[in-house]
């Protein structure tokens, strides 16, 4: 299968007066022509930072890529110069925000917001615009879009809002589609229509998508293969089955339990604990301090990966042969 | 609309008695009268006078006749001018004001902007420092001490100006610059605090992940957004400033009516002090209905006129 996206050992910085928070610390992953990816992961795990990198968008000062490739269809992202980068911005890579109540700016009309990225990447007549934008309108679903155009974001729903930021992130057919938490900010039934959209947009474009969120809910939903983040790394990657059915990490596993379930008796079994300081992040695996099964040796050594399968891969030392022979004395006695 | 703006207009003439009646009781009660300071000891001659401008009447008949004179916008000859009617003072004098107070504001605006969003484009850095240290001194130097620091150098050493009068666009420079620091300051530093707070909000970030250049993303989703501020403080200094300043006025003996402001009061001038407040206060009541009406264009979230069924 064709890879669109690669990344290879990123690493993202910032500084602060506090010191420099790594917010971002060698992450692997890769994107598949018309695949849905998930990034799931807890808050301030590096989901949206990592996304942030892909397109050019981390504030800099204070932020710095300090390492690692982007490769957009093998061109490496983090070397091309702005200019360069703004013309592959909303064209070939778009991205959708978390909040579409301020994702819009209130002064200007829907219409203008939505052509404004075709008319400033091709060259297009008005009329032109504005017959690709009713089409895009159309595809998301909003009726009366003739008369929608014209008006403002403060008379759009929160989901019509979500809608029309869809539509403005693909009103230039990219391939690829970060969407940033798209549904976090909506209500649940609203939730739903917006992931069937998504679904419904990838038929009709074939658009990869980055899905970033912490709704495991949402990833079962609509993601083919999904990464789990922790503390600035991937610490395991498969195919939705092989996450929600075979996790390997004892993070994946705790994310997984912390999800209610509607069948499920007796009270919700969180994490305990809480993420590391990135200003100094441990040595060894990030989740020891929280990890029920941690060994002596993840407080040392960052585990390398383990390769489970062509799409599954962890890093954890429960994977070492030496670990998996003391779990089976540990049982046996 | 036109309920609104009959209803706008309607409040306006309210304020605007309020405003006269105010005027007219702290007229009366601070002692003195137009004929003291004159050496006019003879009590006939005083008399006659206070008869002549209707001075000797009961205070609720001068009342009423004030407001037939404000209603009829005809305020009747200057006391101490009587040559001259108040009316001639403010038409000769306003002109001259408002063409200063234009330039000045016009001035004022466009350089206090890019002032305020170099300093926000750039925050925390040289070009930010360096613009927020002329806005203090720009709010901090009264503009009096600017004039005279102008004319000293620009006019006196340099020669580069004319040292004062009003005649040619040349004349204009100075007292321009003086008068255009301190709201220029004000301008900067409102620009510069709601655009840095504008360039995090979410929408900028999209714009720039459309892939606009900076420019528009300044331009077209910031600046507006980043004006209202501006806007809010526009009327009152539209006002303040187009109906002529006492003290720029005089440095720069430019016959415009700032002088009218505080010399009427001095001599106790009712008809002036009467015209001057009248004019002021309608000036800058429909400023504000001007801000009013500007809000709605820049905004489309304020509704200057009753919701639209959505």
């Amino acid at each position: 299968m064709e890879k669109i996206l690669e990344v290879k050992d990123l690493h993202v910085t910032f500084t602060t007066y506090g010191g420099t928070v790594q917010a971002v610390r060698g992450v692997d992953f890769h994107l598949n022509k018309g695949e849905t990816l998930a990034i799931v992961g807890e808050s301030g795990c590096g989901k949206s930072v990592t996304s942030n990198a892909i397109m050019g968008l981390i504030p800099n000062p204070p932020g710095k890529i300090s390492g690692g490739k982007i490769l957009f269809k093998g061109k490496d992202l983090t070397k091309l110069q702005e200019k360069k980068m703004r013309s592959i911005r909303g064209v070939d890579i778009s991205m959708i925000f978390q909040d579409p109540m301020t994702a819009l700016n209130p002064t200007l009309t829907i219409g203008t917001q939505l052509m404004e990225g075709l008319k400033q990447h091709r060259k297009v007549s008005d009329k032109e615009a504005k017959k690709r934008a009713l089409e895009m309108m159309d595809l998301v679903g909003i009726p009366n879009p003739e008369e929608r155009m014209k008006q403002y974001p403060h008379q759009f729903s929160g989901g019509m809002r979500q809608r029309i930021v869809i539509a403005i992130a693909l009103i230039c057919e990219p391939e690829l589609l970060i969407a940033d938490e798209p549904t976090t900010a909506l209500d649940v039934t609203i939730q739903a229509q917006i992931l069937e959209l998504f679904e419904k947009i990838q038929e009709v474009t074939g658009v990869s998508i980055i899905l970033i969120t912490h709704d495991l809910g949402v990833v079962a939903k609509i993601a083919d293969r999904i990464a789990v983040m922790y503390a600035g790394k991937i610490i395991e990657t498969g195919t939705k089955r092989e996450i929600f059915y075979k996790p390997q990490h004892p993070y994946t596993r705790g994310l997984l339990n912390s999800v209610p379930r509607l069948d499920a008796k007796g009270k919700l079994k969180p994490i305990d604990g809480t993420p590391p300081d990135l200003f100094s992040p441990p040595k060894g695996c990030p989740f020891t301090a929280r990890c029920p099964m941690a060994m002596e040796v993840c407080n040392k050594i960052y585990p390398g990966s383990t390769t489970l399968s062509d799409s599954h891969s962890v890093d954890c030392w429960l994977q070492d042969e030496r670990a998996k022979q003391l779990l089976a004395t540990m049982v046996t006695n | 609309m036109l309920k609104y703006i009959l209803k706008k207009l309607l409040i306006m003439v309210l304020t605007l008695w309020i405003i006269i009646t105010l005027t007219f009781v702290l007229m009366v009660s601070v002692p003195g009268s137009p004929f003291n300071s004159e050496g006019n000891s003879n009590e006939i001659v005083q008399q006659n006078l206070e008869r002549h401008y209707n001075l000797d009447k009961p205070i609720h008949v001068q009342y009423l006749l004030y407001l037939k004179s404000v209603a009829t916008l005809d305020f009747g000859p200057s006391i101490k001018q009587p040559n001259q009617t108040v009316n001639d003072l403010l038409g000769r004098g306003f002109p001259i004001s408002a063409e200063l107070g234009l330039i000045t504001i016009i001035v004022a605006v466009i350089s206090g902007i890019i002032l305020g969003i170099l300093a926000a484009l750039r925050h925390n850095g040289v070009i930010d420092y360096l613009a927020m240290g002329i806005a203090v001194l720009g709010i901090s130097i009264p503009n009096f001490i600017l004039a005279t620091l102008l004319i000293q150098k620009l006019a006196v050493d340099w020669e580069f100006f004319p040292v004062a009068t009003w005649k040619s666009p040349m004349h204009m420079v100075l007292p321009v610059l003086a008068l255009a620091t301190g709201p220029m300051a004000i301008i900067a530093r409102l620009t510069r605090s709601t655009m840095l707070e504008v360039l995090t909000q979410d929408y900028i970030k999209m714009a720039r992940a459309k892939g606009l250049t900076p420019w528009k993303i300044i331009v077209k989703h910031a600046l507006r957004n980043a004006l209202m501020p501006v806007i809010t403080i526009m009327g009152t200094l539209l006002a303040g400033i187009m109906t002529g300043s006492f003290v720029i006025e005089q440095i720069f003996a430019i016959p415009g009516m700032g002088k009218y402001f505080v010399e009427s009061i001095n001599h106790r001038d009712f008809p002036v002090i009467m015209g001057t407040t009248v004019f002021y206060s309608a000036f800058l009541i429909v400023m504000l209905f001007l801000v009013d009406i500007a809000y709605g264009i820049l905004d489309p979230r304020i509704k200057v006129t009753k919701k639209e069924g959505e």
